[in-house]
């Protein structure tokens, strides 16, 4: 690797990290115009045209807003939290193909950061340590509510994470390579993981709803129940990393269930309109992006129609329901695999 | 390997935190840091698979529930127990004991000749799967019969006493 190369990761690394936090910003505006849209509002409409500033105004207020750490907290954990909670949210985007590859001059610059041979696991293991966050924050503040919310953020990660990873050996029997670019390259031209492995699909959409705590997952913040859930205590920006790590964790879960089940940069007819490959590799970015976008509407289709699950219920479909399923898919797809071969 | 006793200079001062820390809480987090230390000398040692899985199985899972567990512990410094003198004394020798055995382990050290592995990509997943499943079949098999057997017992254990609650 030359200085060049260092110099280029470098730069796509700033430009992947801020473009997450560009899209999480607009998630925020996004999530309470189609709000409004679902319950026939208008929405945030006073900032700019249309309210599109409102996210700007947004972060003002929180950077702005006094920043209050209780008494009895412990006060270095209690900042720890919500830095380890964006920090995780946005390590994640290190592997993911964003796109193939663009030839300028004699440069070939890769759109990925990393190319890791175990990408895939690489991915849950930051899905894993997104707990932390959330479970050192709420037992920081030492507020009966905050570690009530963190109890239910831990026990519902450990239990999704299961049926996740799961699903996850079913669609890794079928490409047989822990590579995301790999993966990504081998659903080109419709061979699409979402057409091998449906069932799979299901369960990891569904843990991925568990797993940044959306609708109707989102228990550990079940304000009827538990005022604020973990962040009850936080203030300002604190609580502002909070919520910006949930929705940077939806835009990163999105382009991972595009990647791994919807084609990644793969688009219909990528070869046949004669374009050149810059070009297409272009293309191929607006293509994944159309369906990440796609990903989020659909998180916050279901958050405003379907109503919060109560705990137990959240506990039973996730070892009871999902767990088995997942185990019975990988079954058929190892017999499938078995007799193709 | 000037990066590794960087790093395993972390490992024993992480490790030494987590029995030194007075607030329970705190020493998960700093076993935490220590076994994510461990990863980075994994990587190091190009084990990226062991790397993944330590990171994934300790870091993310067997420490989050510690975690849990402890968290709901009442932290109170005045319940906790006061151990009796003897119990003292006898935690002294025994450790006097142990300290012996280190130390008289420690003056027979001598250092080993490295192991060159024949293929150093060995730790990458597609070899280490190769020879999980060709070369050490029987072994893999068994210790997965033995986690399996460990997790059906502590499902017996868990489930309520049928004569009692019925």
């Amino acid at each position: 690797m030359g200085t060049t190369d260092i110099i280029v990761k470098f730069i796509l690394i700033v430009i992947i990290f801020l473009i997450s936090l560009v899209v999480a910003m607009y998630s925020t505006y996004a999530e309470r115009k189609i709000a409004a849209f679902f319950q026939d509002r208008l929405g945030p409409s006073r900032a700019g045209p249309f309210g599109i500033l409102q996210p700007v105004a947004d972060g003002t207020k929180m950077f702005l807003k006094e920043e209050i750490i209780p008494a009895n907290s412990s006060k270095f954990l209690f900042i720890v939290g919500p830095s380890l909670a964006i920090m995780t949210a946005c390590i994640g985007s290190a592997v993911i193909p964003w796109g193939q590859t663009l030839v300028i001059g004699s440069y070939h610059l890769d759109l990925q950061v990393t190319d890791i041979n175990v990408g895939v696991l690489y991915l849950f293991g930051v899905v894993s340590l997104g707990v932390y966050g959330v479970m050192i924050g709420g037992w920081a503040s030492n507020n009966k509510y905050s570690l009530l919310g963190a109890i239910r953020a831990a026990s519902q990660n450990i239990s999704y994470e299961i049926a996740m990873g799961l699903s996850i050996i079913a669609l890794l029997m079928t490409t047989g390579t822990l590579s995301l670019k790999e993966i990504a390259a081998q659903q080109h031209g419709w061979h699409w993981n979402v057409v091998y492995q449906p069932l799979g699909f299901l369960i990891f959409i569904i843990c991925a709803f568990a797993e940044t705590n959306r609708s109707p997952f989102d228990l550990p913040e079940c304000e009827t129940e538990l005022v604020g859930g973990y962040h009850t205590e936080y203030s300002s920006m604190k609580l502002g990393f909070y919520l910006f790590a949930e929705y940077i964790n939806m835009f990163i879960s999105s382009a991972v269930m595009s990647t791994l089940y919807f084609g990644g940069y793969n688009f219909p007819f990528m070869h046949s309109l004669g374009l050149s490959d810059n070009w297409v590799t272009i293309l191929g970015v607006v293509a994944l992006f159309a369906k990440i976008f796609f990903f989020i509407f659909f998180f916050m289709w279901v958050r405003w129609t379907i109503p919060r699950f109560r705990y137990d219920q959240l506990m039973d479909l996730g070892w009871k329901t999902l767990i088995p399923l997942a185990i019975a898919n990988i079954v058929i797809t190892g017999i499938v695999l078995t007799l193709i071969k | 390997m000037s990066i590794f006793y960087f790093i395993a200079f972390l490992s024993i001062l992480f490790a030494v935190l987590v029995i030194s820390a007075k607030n329970p809480v705190h020493s998960i987090l700093y076993l935490v840091l220590t076994f994510f230390t461990f990863t980075i000398q994994y990587i190091l040692l190009n084990a990226q698979f062991l790397a993944i899985v330590n990171f994934i199985v300790y870091m993310g899972a067997i420490l989050v529930l510690f975690l849990y567990t402890l968290m709901l512990i009442n932290l109170n410094k005045d319940s906790e127990p006061m151990k009796t003198n003897l119990v003292k004394i006898a935690a002294v020798l025994g450790g006097g004991c142990l300290l012996v055995v280190l130390v008289g382990a420690l003056k027979v050290l001598g250092i080993s000749q490295p192991v060159i592995l024949k293929n150093p990509d060995l730790g990458l997943v597609k070899n280490l799967g190769k020879v999980l499943f060709n070369e050490f079949l029987l072994p893999f098999e068994v210790s997965s019969l033995l986690l399996l057997s460990a997790m059906v017992g502590a499902v017996l254990l868990a489930t309520k006493d049928k004569k009692t609650t019925a």
